[in-house]
């Protein structure tokens, strides 16, 4: 086991450097052609959209929805959220509501 | 930097701005990393008995990307090889290709250095530096970043050492944290009228239908497909890119 660990952390660790270096490095430090900087800029919605849906209906190991109290504590903190809330409001809302569903729950 | 700069003999504009940026992103990076200090004790906490007291944190402090951590780490616990928990961590970590990619015209000076400011990437730094119109503020990004790193070692070393003490924290509601944190960036800083949004909404849809059909880590790289629709846009964002290269 410990070796499969060791050997784990090497390629995850290189990858990850590679994945994070890959864009700057290839892209980096020059205007690109318009058609491109429309999608560019849509990267952040699109991908913080995905993170949200995950992180509130998905199972952390992947492959299946969970819906538990993180839900609950999520749709808290989005209410929050519309009705003009500040961001740490929002966000303290969050782990409040969940906490406190799993406790009653 | 300078020291002629600090000691206010030859101000320099540009220094003090990017020094106040770097700032302004370690204010708003010090209650991601309080989040992130308490991840990283779950992380520890869930780790040690599977991979031993060493290797969680050299895997923080080297990896530095929760999802991929507990991806890996869930392989481990269910009795897989290392072939597998490469391949959960490796689908987690693929965002980073395209959140790269929209990083990179921000970012200025040679292939070494935009390499390694790349390195600071994390989700929320990364989406707390988008000003909202394709472009980035690196310096920022890197503030954002500065706290989180040492709490998420720190974090995972008291998950390691302490974890029979505390218990599992991830039961305090933590889970909940983060989904909450890319709901207001994604609502306060990226959902201008038009495509911005439709993209957002496409984006949701493509990962709610994935999740229970692919392996982690798909759902939210091709919700990033979504951004495709910019190839249909009219470029009327274009000047933005003029004013950087002042």
């Amino acid at each position: 086991m410990s070796t499969e660990v060791w050997i784990t952390i090497a390629v995850l660790t290189v990858a990850a450097a590679v994945t994070r270096a890959v864009g700057p490095v290839m892209l980096g430090g020059r205007d690109l052609p318009p058609a491109i900087r429309g999608v560019i800029g849509l990267v952040a919605p699109a991908i913080l959209a995905g993170l949200v849906v995950v992180q509130t209906v998905g199972a952390p190991e992947g492959g299946a929805y969970e819906i538990d109290a993180r839900v609950i504590g999520v749709g808290a903190a989005a209410i929050a959220l519309s009705r003009g809330a500040r961001m740490l409001t929002v966000v303290a809302i969050a782990p409040i509501v969940t906490a406190l569903a799993r406790l009653v729950g | 930097m300078r020291p002629a700069t600090m000691a206010g003999l030859m101000p320099s504009g540009e220094d003090t701005d990017k020094r106040k940026r770097f700032w302004r992103g370690v204010r708003l990076g010090t209650p991601i990393a309080v989040a992130g200090f308490f991840l990283a004790i779950s992380f520890g906490v869930l780790a040690e008995p599977v991979m031993g007291n060493v290797a969680p944190i050299v895997m923080s402090a080297t990896l530095f990307a929760g999802s991929a951590q507990f991806g890996a780490l869930a392989v481990f616990a269910a009795g897989g090889g290392a072939g597998a928990a490469i391949a959960a961590g490796i689908l987690l970590n693929l965002r980073y290709l395209p959140m790269g990619i929209a990083l990179a015209p921000s970012l200025r000076g040679g292939a070494l250095r935009r390499a390694l400011v790349g390195q600071t990437m994390v989700d929320f730094s990364w989406a707390v530096a988008s000003r909202g119109d394709g472009r980035f503020d690196p310096y920022l990004m890197m503030g954002a970043t500065a706290p989180c790193y040492p709490a998420w070692v720190g974090g995972t070393a008291i998950g390691v050492f302490a974890g029979d003490l505390i218990g599992d924290p991830a039961a305090l509601g933590l889970d909940a944290m983060f989904p909450a944190f890319f709901l207001c960036l994604l609502v306060e800083g990226e959902l201008r009228p038009g495509l911005p949004r439709t993209v957002a909404a496409l984006g949701s849809l493509i990962a709610l239908a994935l999740i229970p059909f692919t392996p982690a880590g798909i759902p939210v790289i091709a919700a990033c497909g979504a951004a495709l629709l910019g190839l249909f846009d009219r470029p009327e964002r274009a000047p933005a890119a003029a004013e950087e290269a002042a």
